[in-house]
């Protein structure tokens, strides 16, 4: 028994570890070097904000580029306990989230239409959400907070959601189409031999199937309207209103003495946001694979 | 696992044209099955009016018919208020040609697309290729790289301009460590503004960039580099004759998406040089033009109108781009990568 178990051992496992030792092997040491320089670079501004929300302002003026003497907490309690950051993360949470579904539902449904049925204006129709891809927010601004203004969204957050989900849709469009056309054809064969309608296989098959896909348009949409900044700076003129993008904004200028306060504030406001990512990093490159060939 | 598998389903099948080819087959074929099969052809008109009509409403509602508005808006001068009634013809857009802070805008879009396409293209490629080797805590190193483009506009211009103060930390840093001579005015000097501008955008964007080229290495055949390995090249031989060229397609579409960008920047401007030193430090653009002379001036005729050149700018561009630099990837594609 024990020695067939170690005669099993080495005989599977040799394979992955001596592949991985070797390609290991082969990295130059200075590439870690670089590497780490790279992330340092990378992550240096933002450590800077991180650590200059504990210190004090005096130690900020006296030497601005040292680290906390003293670790000030007093910054951030601040922060965390004023009711208008909370409701400004509200609103950037209702913002980001209302995006996000209406991105995912409106852009699966599209996508699996563009990807999965046999029409002529099929074409047309993906060179129209082809064609926003190359025109972001800046052109449409002026008439879109005109039209926001007519259709008394001013000042709310639908005003800012409704746009949102239009200017994600192109994206989401192009990076799930390839997705949902890989969906093998047999299986849609399959789903209609059991006597399921082309609907039923699109809720039953295609949006379980689809998840890997709608995980990355969900990500960017989300992290896209959690950092919005232009269009919230047109719609929305009252503090309470603010998403957390313009919540620093106007702390910044409001409390522009209070440095430490300002870089307590903009930490905590970039948080959520970056947990999001990093928790799904992978599959952002893992969901774009297929449209960057495209 | 389930993603790279999910990566190389997606490989096969991810022409977007191919589908219209397919349905343009299907449109001579079906007129002997049309008749018996009408009621079918009706539900499935039905199913995609259903299932594609939200998005289409959504899209044109809010993306198509605001551009088509700005063209209207454009020819009246008006202040926002009721039907725009004072027709001008192009009076709005021969003030925007012939004002030379315009052209200055125009000028810094311009330099901001080429540097940006200079400092981030090369680099990015060689990151991408770091991060695709297997080292001791990839997944960490990949993290991190992509935080700055995580962190929104808003906080990066917040902190990158105290940071960047006469007296904040970078020229704090320089005193320290014996380097008192590089420390500049870095926002408010016209001569080196932009270049502190451009550093903020490298640092903000590259990450995009290395994500987009890290999607597209791994569509690359594990076995090529391993033939290659077989044949005794090095690792830079097969990177150069193996990875740069199948990498050729990605590269391409993010330079276009670079370009795009480019052209329209405003978050960043905005943010850090605020409405009005913009232009007398030198970094002004399109966008922080037109909010500045548009909605903040109280002329959303004379918006509306810089908003169109700045689309036409940006579509003439577009097409040019695709017409010249996009179309070689499909011809590769169908000449057998001959190149």
């Amino acid at each position: 028994m024990a020695a067939s178990a170690v005669q099993a051992t080495p005989a599977k496992l040799p394979a992955p570890v001596r592949r991985r030792g070797k390609s290991l092997d082969k990295v130059n040491p200075l590439v870690y070097v670089v590497a780490w320089l790279l992330v340092g670079i990378c992550v240096g501004p933002v450590i800077y904000i991180i650590l200059g929300g504990l210190r004090t302002n005096s130690q900020i003026t006296a030497d601005p580029s040292g680290f906390p003497t003293t670790w000030e907490w007093g910054n951030y309690s601040a922060v965390l306990n004023s009711s208008l950051f909370w409701q400004q993360a509200g609103n950037s949470a209702i913002s980001a989230i209302a995006t996000t579904a209406g991105v995912v539902v409106l852009g699966v449904m599209a996508s699996f239409v563009l990807a999965r049925y046999d029409f002529k204006a099929s074409g047309a129709m993906y060179s129209l959400f082809a064609a926003g891809l190359m025109f972001p927010m800046t052109v449409a601004i002026t008439p879109l907070y005109i039209m926001i203004k007519n259709l008394g969204l001013m000042n709310s957050l639908a005003g800012i959601i409704l746009p949102q989900i239009a200017f994600a849709l192109p994206t989401t469009i192009i990076i799930l189409v390839p997705f949902l056309r890989a969906i093998p054809k047999e299986l849609e064969e399959a789903a209609a031999i059991d006597g399921a309608s082309r609907l039923g296989f699109f809720f039953r098959m295609v949006v379980p199937l689809s998840i890997p896909g709608v995980v990355t348009v969900g990500i960017l949409a989300f992290v896209a309207a959690w950092n919005s900044y232009m269009l919230p700076l047109f719609i929305l003129n009252d503090d309470t209103m603010y998403t957390l993008p313009l919540g620093v904004q106007s702390f910044a200028s409001q409390y522009s003495v209070d440095t430490a306060r300002v870089l307590a504030f903009t930490s905590l406001s970039m948080i959520p946001a970056l947990i999001f990512f990093s928790l799904f990093e992978r599959r952002i490159v893992g969901g774009l694979t297929g449209a960057v060939k495209g | 696992m389930s993603n790279s598998q999910g990566g190389n389903a997606l490989l096969r099948t991810s022409t977007p044209g191919d589908g219209s080819v397919v349905g343009g087959g299907a449109g001579t074929a079906p007129s002997p099955a049309r008749r018996p099969r009408r009621r079918g052809d009706w539900r499935k008109r039905a199913e995609i009016t259903l299932l594609a009509g939200p998005a289409i409403v959504v899209f044109v509602a809010f993306v198509i018919f605001p551009v088509v508005m700005a063209a209207y808006y454009g020819f009246y001068k008006w202040k926002g208020y009721g039907v725009p009634t004072d027709f001008v013809g192009l009076e709005n857009y021969i003030t925007i040609l012939q004002d030379t802070t315009f052209h200055d805008a125009l000028m810094h879009n311009g330099f901001i697309v080429v540097m940006s396409l200079v400092m981030q293209g090369p680099a990015a490629v060689v990151l991408a290729l770091l991060l695709n080797r297997k080292m001791r805590g990839r997944g960490l190193i990949r993290v991190l790289i992509f935080v700055p483009y995580v962190v929104s506009e808003v906080i990066v211009g917040t902190g990158w301009s105290l940071m960047l103060q006469t007296t904040g930390a970078v020229n704090d840093l320089f005193a320290k460590i014996g380097l008192e001579g590089w420390a500049v005015d870095w926002l408010s000097d016209p001569d080196v503004a932009i270049w502190s501008l451009m550093i903020i955008i490298t640092w903000k964007y590259i990450g995009f960039a290395v994500i987009l080229f890290l999607a597209g290495l791994q569509s690359i055949p594990e076995e090529l580099h391993e033939a290659a390995a077989i044949d005794g090249a090095s690792y830079w031989q097969a990177q150069r004759s193996i990875t740069l060229p199948l990498l050729g397609p990605t590269v391409r579409i993010w330079a276009f998406l670079s370009i795009i960008g480019s052209l329209q920047l405003f978050d960043l401007v905005y943010i850090i040089w605020g409405q009005y030193v913009s232009a007398t430090a030198g970094t002004s653009t399109m966008a922080t033009y037109m909010v500045l002379n548009g909605r903040n001036a109280g002329n959303y005729g004379f918006g509306n109108a810089v908003a169109v050149v700045l689309f036409l700018i940006s579509l003439v561009i577009a097409l040019t781009y695709q017409r010249f630099v996009l179309k070689r990837d499909t011809e590769g594609a169908l000449t057998g990568g001959k190149k």
